[in-house]
């Protein structure tokens, strides 16, 4: 009889590997001034915002590796990155915004 | 029924009896007649199979992987320089456990390029994963690429079944071409649960590290091993079925007392049983090996087939550059640490020179005067070996 | 992830793509428009390899892969078998790649399969270079742009080609449905997956998916940066129907082309006195992007090196053997 081995992937397996030790930040939804755009939701490259309801957005963390694109996307500023407790905010690494450094 | 038929549209009609539901290759020479005649069998509507023109045979090898991951069966082929592109997909295709069958027309590789028949090609990617049967005239032809499919769809590995290019593939011999029922009865429809299926989703083709990837090569390397078994009892099935038996994993010709072996695989086997019989009437002792299977390497079967003879020959077409025929090298392997016969490797018939019959008897008389195992180009042109720039 | 007993993602979290991956972002949108009843082949890549790392898959949809150059051939096999087997009924067959799997080492089988007029959609997720091998120059790396195999030094100032013209090779081939996309615009890039899908015959999506580490830029700024593509006009966004451009993206508000090079590291060298030419040369492209006008499409683009150096005077740094 054969035998097969990773032959078959099960289909969305990757959710058992939690990726929430990637993070420094996280992002925190104040739920105030949603617009409901949508764009957090949809520019999130994990998956893990969710919609709770028309104008009402919420992540879950156990996947976040805290990018900060949902706060940097949002129009209205009712999302917030928090740091990690035991986390520093990082040194800027020269060649971000406007750096004319190599 | 008995039909005069070249090699090339012999395979056609196997393929076809086989109902691939997806035929796809790149033409080569000398594989082209096989292609064309299923071409001709679809736009006739007497195969009924998708039928994709390919770019080239590494997109001929991948489309045919496409369609086998969707549960289809199907059947590609191709020769020589075609072979050698589609070798990353080959490799692809049995890591994959898909069972694709493909028959390869054997032809000399390039450089320099050269069309005629020999079996580098093939021999060439004995590492792929493939189990590779090599046939000996049309009718065993027919009925290896029929035993194919039901190997490959019970094993999961691909198959290729490998046949002398311009020898068989342009060749008219009378063959039997077996009736469509009873072709059904033997092989069953492929319908496997391992496929691509938005009911039943899964991924195929992971990346796999250095965590898992060994017990992959591991279950492929015992499974190639397992196949053995399944080879000879296909052949024996067949047999029961249709009537004929070309051999299982090999086949022995004339080895009462014999005190010398010549071994090879292919179309030669027939002029090395007339050879075989002249010498045995001259006085001289000789016996046939024919290696039908040559991957799985039937170790077992060869070591019980010589285990008692002193001097054994292989006869091969290919050349594995810096050591021996590859050939010669696979059936020393079937003695391993014990005594083994004396076993030598003949290099003949390269880029399709012709092998005749007289040259096979001068091989075994002069392995009867000298048994040292030794390797050896025959037939060369000492004129030419010089070299040509003056 | 299950909400009310229904999949929610067809792509799922748990891959172990980089924080603000720009293929993530448009391959979940990609699959997201699609819809389950797909089958997907895939390229080696990034997307491949952070999605698919044994024992672990992100795909809730059937899915393949196979090789780095073959998806367009696997997925050609898959769907004139599916075909011919009588098991097609509604399936959509899916053929993704980065920009080195479509206009690189797979552009043959992706010829192939245009030319056959395979129902397929191919996705091109363009993050300008060989990302996943260590951010290597592709045929699709911009001029300009420095990566690890056309790197500034004191002799050369990076990539000396024009990104190879991939929509227009599609159309050339007769493609049906051609179309930019951003993530950015995530509506617009679903839009545009559905409408593809609707249509028979081969369809060519490319999608431009910004790179963190290959890019150089703080994670944050994905969507920022794919936006600004667009509205700096070096990556034009448009259809292409049956050869008629159709719907460009006109920029509401234009922005000059440093706007869009300053936050990425690739283009940090630009910014070096003596290279002024150079970012001269990128607003030249950038303006005959948002020159094109809707109507047949035409060749537009030339691949080869910056015409201002034809007047220079100075020592011309030789081009830097990247095959320009």
């Amino acid at each position: 009889m054969p035998r097969f081995v990773a032959r078959r992937v099960a289909p969305g397996s990757s959710l058992k590997n939690l990726t929430e030790a990637w993070r420094g930040k996280h992002p925190v939804f104040k739920q105030d001034q949603c617009i409901g755009c949508q764009r957090c939701f949809m520019g999130c490259p994990e998956g893990t915002i969710y919609q709770l309801g028309k104008k009402r957005f919420d992540v879950n963390l156990d996947y976040c590796k805290g990018c900060g694109i949902c706060a940097n996307e949002c129009p209205v500023d009712d999302i917030e990155m928090v740091l990690e407790a035991g986390c520093e905010e990082p040194v800027a690494s020269g060649g971000g915004k406007g750096s004319d450094a190599k | 029924m008995i039909s005069m038929l070249e090699g090339s549209k012999a395979v056609a009609e196997a393929v076809r009896l086989c109902r691939p539901n997806l035929v796809c290759a790149y033409p080569i020479t000398p594989q082209t007649h096989i292609v064309e005649e299923l071409s001709r069998m679809v736009a006739d509507g007497r195969l009924h199979a998708g039928y994709v023109l390919a770019e080239s045979e590494f997109g001929a090898a991948s489309i045919v992987l496409g369609g086998s991951a969707v549960g289809g069966r199907t059947y590609t082929a191709t020769s020589s320089q075609g072979l050698l592109l589609m070798t990353e997909v080959m490799f692809n295709i049995a890591g994959l456990r898909l069972p694709v069958v493909m028959t390869c027309a054997n032809r000399a590789v390039s450089a320099p390029i050269n069309i005629w028949n020999d079996q580098q090609d093939a021999v060439s990617i004995r590492d792929s994963g493939w189990i590779q049967l090599f046939v000996e005239d049309n009718q065993e032809a027919i009925d290896t690429h029929i035993q194919a499919f039901k190997i490959a769809e019970q094993s999961m590995i691909p198959v290729m079944v490998c046949m002398d290019g311009y020898v068989l593939t342009h060749t008219l011999e009378p063959v039997e071409v077996p009736e469509q029922e009873k072709v059904d009865n033997f092989l069953p429809p492929y319908n496997p649960s391992y496929r691509l299926d938005p009911n039943d989703p899964f991924t195929m083709g992971s990346m796999v590290g250095p965590d898992a990837y060994m017990e992959t090569r591991y279950n492929m390397h015992n499974d190639m091993m397992d196949a053995r078994l399944l080879i000879e009892r296909v052949a024996r099935d067949y047999e029961a079925e249709f009537g004929r038996w070309h051999g299982g994993l090999v086949e022995t010709y004339d080895m009462e007392g014999a005190d010398l072996v010549l071994v090879s695989m292919g179309s030669l086997l027939g002029t090395m049983r007339d050879a075989t019989d002249e010498l045995r009437r001259e006085g001289l002792k000789v016996g046939l090996l024919k290696i039908r299977c040559f991957r799985p390497f039937p170790i077992n079967a060869v070591h019980d087939a010589i285990k008692d003879i002193e001097v054994v020959g292989v006869i091969e077409k290919d050349i594995s550059l810096g050591l021996e025929g590859t050939l010669c090298s696979e059936m020393r392997s079937a003695f391993c640490g014990e005594e083994s016969p004396d076993i030598s490797s003949f290099v003949m018939g390269l880029g399709g020179r012709d092998i005749t019959v007289d040259e096979i008897k001068q091989v075994a008389r002069d392995l009867a005067n000298n048994p040292s195992c030794r390797v050896e180009f025959r037939g060369l042109n000492e004129e030419l070996i010089r070299g040509d720039e003056h | 992830m299950e909400r009310e007993g229904r999949i929610i993602n067809l792509m799922e979290p748990g891959h172990t793509g980089c924080a603000g991956c720009g293929q993530a972002i448009a391959a979940r949108l990609v699959i997201r428009a699609a819809g389950s009843n797909v089958i997907v082949a895939n390229a080696t890549g990034c997307l491949e390899v952070y999605t698919t790392t044994y024992p672990r898959s992100a795909w809730e949809v059937p899915w393949i892969h196979s090789l780095f150059e073959n998806p367009a051939a696997v997925a050609s096999g898959i769907e004139a078998c599916l075909k011919a087997m009588g098991r097609y009924d509604g399936i959509k067959v899916i053929a993704q790649a980065g920009d080195g799997g479509t206009a690189d080492i797979g552009i043959g089988c992706l010829s192939g399969m245009f030319e056959r007029r395979h129902d397929i959609l191919y996705v091109c997720y363009d993050n300008e270079g060989y990302m996943n091998t260590g951010y290597q120059r592709s045929s699709l790396t911009p001029f300009g742009a420095r990566t690890t195999t056309s790197p500034s030094g004191a002799l050369s100032w990076g990539n000396v080609t024009r990104k190879k013209n991939m929509p227009l090779i599609a159309v050339a081939h007769g493609v049906p449905y051609v179309a930019t996309a951003t993530p950015a615009e995530p509506r617009d890039l679903m839009r545009k997956v559905q409408k593809a899908l609707q249509i028979e015959g081969p369809k060519y999506l490319h999608i431009l998916v910004p790179c963190v580490p290959g890019w150089g830029y703080e994670s944050e700024e994905t969507l920022e940066l794919a936006r600004l593509a667009v509205e700096t006009g070096l990556f034009p966004v448009f259809e292409i129907e049956k050869g008629v451009i159709t719907k460009i993206r006109k920029p509401k508000e234009r922005k000059p082309v440093e706007a869009y090079l300053r936050p990425q590291k690739r283009f940090a060298h630009l910014f070096q006195p003596g290279n002024e030419h150079l970012i001269v040369e990128m607003q030249q492209i950038a303006d005959e992007n948002l020159a094109i006008e809707s109507g047949p499409a035409v060749l537009y683009g030339t691949g080869g090196v910056a015409k201002e150096l034809e007047n220079e005077e100075e020592e011309i740094p030789p081009k830097a053997g990247s095959g320009g």
